[in-house]
């Protein structure tokens, strides 16, 4: 069966859509009470966010549109300091998307939100013209204990650096069917709740951490270091990689460095808790291959980032332009 | 422009094609320009195989290097 | 060993030297690298006119805009995507409702072009040696299978010309990184010729670091030596009569015709065109000749052939950006413009 305007119509299809795969899947005690705003506990700080995500294909190696929707959302709370809570999510179908897919993505969301000890309280659907895809956005909540204050501008020189695992995955995964290349990739969408909390449980004093997404590490790096007003340095040869993503991106004449992931995470923390972070880094399922790959090495008012190259030379990283298109020339 | 990889034959496909492994990339890869076999090392651009690559660079580059060391 | 390379490269202080690469990937490979900022202040490494997209002359891309607004599929490379053109890119076009479609390899054409018979696909087929062989296995496939719904648009050049018209003006360059993947189809001997001829050594370089830095201390060897010609520094790759049956399958398809270069203008047959026979295939290649600035400020012209470098032009990194590119090496990643940008 595929979804047809009347889906969106608010009618019985709609009511029978909403029971027969949201609710099933996602129903809590708060979403299944159907009220037009959804009503929950509070705290005195509470972080906020929202994203849409449009990723086509909506299915690839190593996760769907779901997934990728919650773990979005549930890391920006986390880059916050925030410990996740709610979220709210609204689904635009296209006409001519198989029910079939739908229930697998909502199925995934749930299992996602689940993984990442969040509830989704609120939720809509509307159904426009296309051909068979579906888009979400999500909105999130999150509530930040007291004393807790993660920010880029608390960077400081001398500050570790610190990626949770390889980079790329994630844009390799959605690339590689485009680009008509096989390979295992799969994407490393994931939440990275349980890393963040030990960090925190630990007693790491976190500065500032900020997910890797599109743009990549080269892109986030530049934005914090203009942000924190500090010169970042970078060692080429400290990068996690995958070889497979390493030449797939050689292929296209692509760079690791401005690859999109969606379950990465890059720390600034002192240098007196580096190990301790790293450790506890590597022992979570989502950061075996976590490593430190620079320092914050002094203060700079416009913010820079340079990487030492393999051979010792010194390369400025800019923020990434424009797109990313695969580059043959 | 020029952007091309070294990867290594791992099947013929057909009298076109033939499939190339680049650290566990599979290209599809025109093969008309060179002759190859499986096990060949490869460089592909654009979606082609233009050249096979041999092993014997390091002893000619160092030949080179003999005798441009020497001034 | 190349370690040691790198040192005497560090440690030179002979005279000043400008060393050209005139490769795009050679470009690409040396900012990724950071060799330019750690070898001797006394060798400078200039770019040359060896990036496609960055020498293609304004008139292509309006065709192309052009043909994309008109209902045709129009299938390229990344970068061309963005070339601005006197109507915008083709970029804006997608935007616009324009079919614009990216692909990796040429091949994936076909199948699209078979599977959907309804629709006229124009493939941006710019290139040089390089790529222009990959062309004509496509051709060979089209033709055998029958499909009528693609026509290429080619802006195909070739370096020998080009290096030579550069030479001829006198750009001072002291010795040239001669492209690997382009040698790696016309093997050595027209490096060698050229070089003969202006009495100007050629490095045939690979891409790799250890490559580049193998290539450069090979040049500056050279140089010291006083040697013109080639010498072959990517030999595992590049053959000394490079790739015979890539040439044959060239002279099958296309013949030589003046070419228009970006900035540059015509250069006698530095181009190559398909055949009379094969012209059902063509898109109207040869009809692009008017090449305009957007902006009269623009050195491209002056930046491609090593008489400048990108931070002397008056736009550089105020008007002209990545973002918002007023000339084509500003586009490209393999431009020296963006290069030079993304490196300040």
């Amino acid at each position: 069966m595929i979804i047809t305007m009347a889906f969106g119509g608010g009618g019985k299809t709609t009511a029978g859509l909403i029971n027969d795969i949201f609710f099933k899947h996602l129903g809590n005690d708060i979403l299944c009470r159907a009220e037009d705003s959804a009503v929950v506990e509070g705290c005195s700080r509470i972080a906020c966010t929202t994203d849409s995500f449009v990723v086509d294909p909506i299915e690839y190696d190593g996760g769907d549109i779901g997934r990728l929707s919650v773990c979005g959302t549930v890391n920006d709370l986390l880059c916050a300091g925030a410990e996740p809570k709610y979220l709210t999510c609204g689904f635009i179908l296209h006409e001519g998307l198989e029910l079939a897919a739908l229930e697998r993505v909502v199925s995934s969301m749930a299992l996602t939100a689940k993984e990442a000890g969040v509830k989704i309280v609120a939720g809509d659907t509307k159904v426009t013209e296309g051909s068979g895809g579906l888009f979400i956005n999500t909105s999130g909540v999150g509530f930040i204990p007291s004393g807790r204050d993660i920010s880029a501008g608390n960077i400081k020189t001398g500050d570790s650096v610190i990626i949770s695992g390889c980079l790329g995955e994630h844009h390799v995964a959605i690339l590689k069917n485009r680009m008509n290349i096989k390979n295992d990739v799969k994407s490393d969408n994931a939440p990275l709740v349980d890393m963040v909390r030990s960090l925190f449980k630990n007693g790491v004093n976190i500065h500032a951490m900020r997910d890797i997404t599109r743009g990549g590490l080269a892109t986030v790096l530049a934005e914090m270091a203009a942000s924190s007003g500090t010169r970042i340095e970078l060692e080429e040869g400290r990068l996690p990689q995958n070889g497979s993503v390493r030449d797939f991106c050689s292929l296209l004449g692509l760079e690791t460095i401005y690859m999109g992931n969606e379950g990465k995470m890059v720390f600034f923390v002192p240098p007196c808790d580096e190990d301790k972070a790293l450790d506890i880094i590597r022992n979570d399922r989502y950061g075996k291959n976590a490593g430190v790959i620079g320092t914050v090495t002094c203060e700079d008012k416009e913010g820079s980032v340079i990487m030492r190259t393999a051979m010792g030379g010194m390369r400025r990283l800019e923020a990434m332009m424009g797109e990313g298109l695969p580059r043959i020339c | 422009m020029c952007v091309a990889l070294p990867g290594t034959v791992k099947e013929i496909i057909d009298e076109r094609y033939v499939s190339v492994d680049f650290s566990g990339n599979t290209v599809k890869a025109a093969s008309g320009l060179v002759d190859v076999h499986i096990g060949d090392r490869v460089l592909i651009h654009a979606g082609c195989i233009i050249q096979t690559v041999s092993e014997k660079e390091a002893m000619e580059i160092e030949e080179a290097f003999r005798e441009l060391g020497e001034n | 060993m190349t370690g040691r390379f790198l040192e005497d490269l560090k440690n030179y202080d002979g005279r000043q030297l400008k060393l050209m690469e005139v490769c795009g990937s050679h470009t690409a490979a040396i900012a990724r690298s950071g060799i330019r900022e750690i070898i001797s202040p006394k060798i400078r490494l200039i770019s040359g006119p060896g990036c496609p997209v960055c020498v293609t002359a304004s008139s292509y891309i309006d065709r192309l805009t052009e043909l994309a607004r008109d209902g045709k599929t129009i299938v390229t490379f990344g970068d061309m995507i963005r070339v601005p053109g006197s109507t915008g890119s083709l970029y804006e076009a997608k935007a616009g409702g324009a079919d614009v479609r990216m692909i990796y390899s040429p091949f994936d054409l076909i199948r699209m072009a078979a599977d959907d018979p309804g629709r006229d696909f124009i493939f941006a087929a710019v290139g040089f040696e390089t790529t222009i062989p990959v062309y004509t296995l496509m051709l060979d496939e089209i033709r055998e299978k029958g499909i009528k719904n693609v026509r290429l648009l080619t802006a195909l050049k070739c370096m020998i010309p080009v290096i030579e018209k550069l030479l001829c003006d006198g750009s001072g360059t002291d010795g040239f990184l001669a492209p690997g993947h382009v040698s790696v189809i016309t093997g050595e001997k027209p490096f060698f010729e050229t070089g003969k001829k202006y009495g100007v050594p050629f490095a045939i370089t690979g891409f790799e670091t250890d490559k580049l830095i193998t290539g450069i201390w090979g040049l500056l060897k050279m140089i010291s030596r006083g040697e013109t010609g080639v010498r072959n520094f990517y030999p595992s790759a590049v053959k000394r009569e490079g790739n015979i049956k890539a040439r044959q399958k060239i002279e099958e398809y296309f013949e030589n015709g003046n070419a228009y270069w970006r900035g540059i203008g015509c250069i006698p047959d530095s181009g190559l065109y398909l055949k009379k026979e094969y012209s059902g295939y063509d898109a109207g290649s040869r009809d692009l000749v008017k090449d305009e600035k957007f902006d009269v400020m623009c050195c491209c012209d002056k930046i491609l052939t090593g008489k400048m470098e990108p931070v002397q032009c008056p736009l550089f990194s105020k008007a002209c950006t990545p973002l918002s590119p007023k000339g084509a090496c500003m586009v490209s990643s393999e431009g020296s413009c963006y290069v030079h940008y993304s490196a300040r």
